[in-house]
């Protein structure tokens, strides 16, 4: 069962807060976590990924410690098995959709498979910028699940895309992930996509600055 | 008027050796000053940024101080390889290394600031360390600046005089550089071999200036 239980400290433009926030879900779940901009969403993911570093607490999964601040352990983001889709997709300008997705794999066989489940065999030469913003997205989430990770993080990955899309990809999304059996954590501000995605929800609450945050922990 | 092309040979050995070395230093060098956030580095980088605006005469000298068989790099040289650095080739090189020096180190830290670094992180979730993560993501995503870097420094250290001289002198086939024999002709008032050699540096100058102008033009409508 992935749990985590983090405290860090955030610099927003009012002020320094602390993030703290604490969960545990099935296994083949997928969490959600919501709450408004600013509130620490995407810092949350970025920790869990290694690549922040909390002040203290554990994430642990698949009864593997990525960090623990009592035991001095800290994974670097290269030794955790993850799949990180980021808000703004991250896909490398320089390479077509097959190298993107190709880069994750290093295997010509499994690129080809996520290509059809991502239904992206067609645009497979296409480069990043040749993309609309549905095809980048679907590009991101299968060079998230190249490595096959153990958990894949998901931040506001439909808040980009426009109504019709959003449900479509949201849809397609829930595909995926079923078909791939990847226990994931999905970021947002929208209480719909959430509700209609995930199987666990987490809320984070609006935090003044310099109030510190409880530990909401979900409901598995 | 006889036209002696050797100059252009040390010119060109001589941008090559210059421009390799400094890609090679630079690169890492640029990340550092580009990525950290320790605040003692910016002395450093300063240092890095003063053969743009101290006269080639005076880091010509201290250069030389440096070189001769006196010096501690001289000296060191002399007695670990038994090579005399001052008025050798090897000494130009050195030269214009720090001479040159701010133009690959600008453009590279330029280069690599630019770099999303969402496309980094991006690349260590997928596994990768950071040494490939260099080689397969940043290296592409800066190749204008890298070939910025690249023509700078070639055609600086091609037009490098001061320190040159200072620290070369004008030894035919060594040290004699295309920008000396320019000097040297006009000295000896023979204006018609200058221009043989001035004609030159200019269209060989404007040629890299074009290419890299262009380069840039296509890199910016991608």
């Amino acid at each position: 069962m992935p749990s985590f239980s983090i405290r860090k400290r955030l610099v927003a433009s009012d002020g320094i807060f602390e993030l703290e926030v604490a969960a545990s879900f099935p296994e083949g779940g997928f969490l959600g976590i919501r709450g408004p901009s600013g509130s620490g969403k995407t810092t949350l993911l970025r920790t869990i990924a290694g690549l922040c570093r909390p002040e203290c607490g554990h994430i642990r999964v698949d009864g593997e410690t990525w960090y623990d601040s009592e035991r001095g352990i800290f994974l670097q983001p290269q030794r955790r098995s993850v799949g990180f889709v980021f808000q703004d997709y991250a896909l490398f300008p320089h390479l077509t959709v097959f190298g993107n997705i190709q880069y994750a794999t290093g295997d010509r066989g499994r690129t080809e498979e996520l290509l059809e489940l991502t239904r992206l065999t067609d645009h497979a030469r296409y480069f990043p910028r040749e993309l609309s913003g549905g095809q980048k997205q679907r590009t991101a989430l299968a060079r998230a699940l190249g490595r096959r990770p153990r958990l894949l993080l998901l931040d506001e990955p439909l808040s980009a895309l426009d109504e019709g899309l959003r449900q479509a990809l949201g849809e397609e999304l829930r595909r995926i992930r079923r078909e791939q059996g990847v226990t994931a954590i999905l970021v947002s501000h929208s209480k719909t996509e959430i509700e209609s995605l995930c199987t666990d929800i987490l809320e984070l609450p609006t935090c003044p600055s310099g109030e510190l945050r409880l530990a909401a922990p979900a409901f598995a | 008027m006889n036209f002696d092309p050797v100059p252009f040979r040390v010119s060109i050995e001589l941008g090559l050796w210059v421009t390799a070395i400094l890609f090679v230093l630079c690169l890492p060098a640029a990340w550092i000053f580009a990525r950290s956030t320790r605040p003692w580095l910016v002395w450093i980088e300063s240092l890095g940024s003063m053969p743009l605006v101290l006269s080639p005469t005076v880091l010509g000298f201290y250069l030389l101080l440096l070189l001769s068989p006196k010096g501690p790099l001289g000296a060191f040289f002399l007695s670990v390889f038994g090579i005399r650095l001052a008025f050798s080739f090897p000494a130009i090189v050195i030269g214009s290394c720090v001479s040159s020096l701010p133009f690959m180190l600008g453009a590279l830290k330029t280069g690599i600031v630019a770099i999303p670094s969402h496309i980094l992180d991006a690349s260590a979730t997928l596994g990768k360390g950071r040494l490939e993560t260099v080689f397969r993501v940043a290296i592409p995503n800066m190749r204008p600046a890298i070939f910025s870097g690249l023509v700078n420094t070639f055609a600086h250290t091609l037009g490098e005089f001061g320190v040159v001289l200072m620290i070369g002198g004008s030894i035919p086939g060594v040290t004699k550089v295309v920008s000396i024999a320019v000097y040297e002709r006009v000295e000896s008032l023979d204006f018609a071999g200058a221009q043989a050699y001035a004609i030159v540096l200019v269209g060989a100058s404007y040629a890299g200036v074009l290419a890299l102008n262009i380069a840039q033009r296509r890199a910016g409508r991608r």
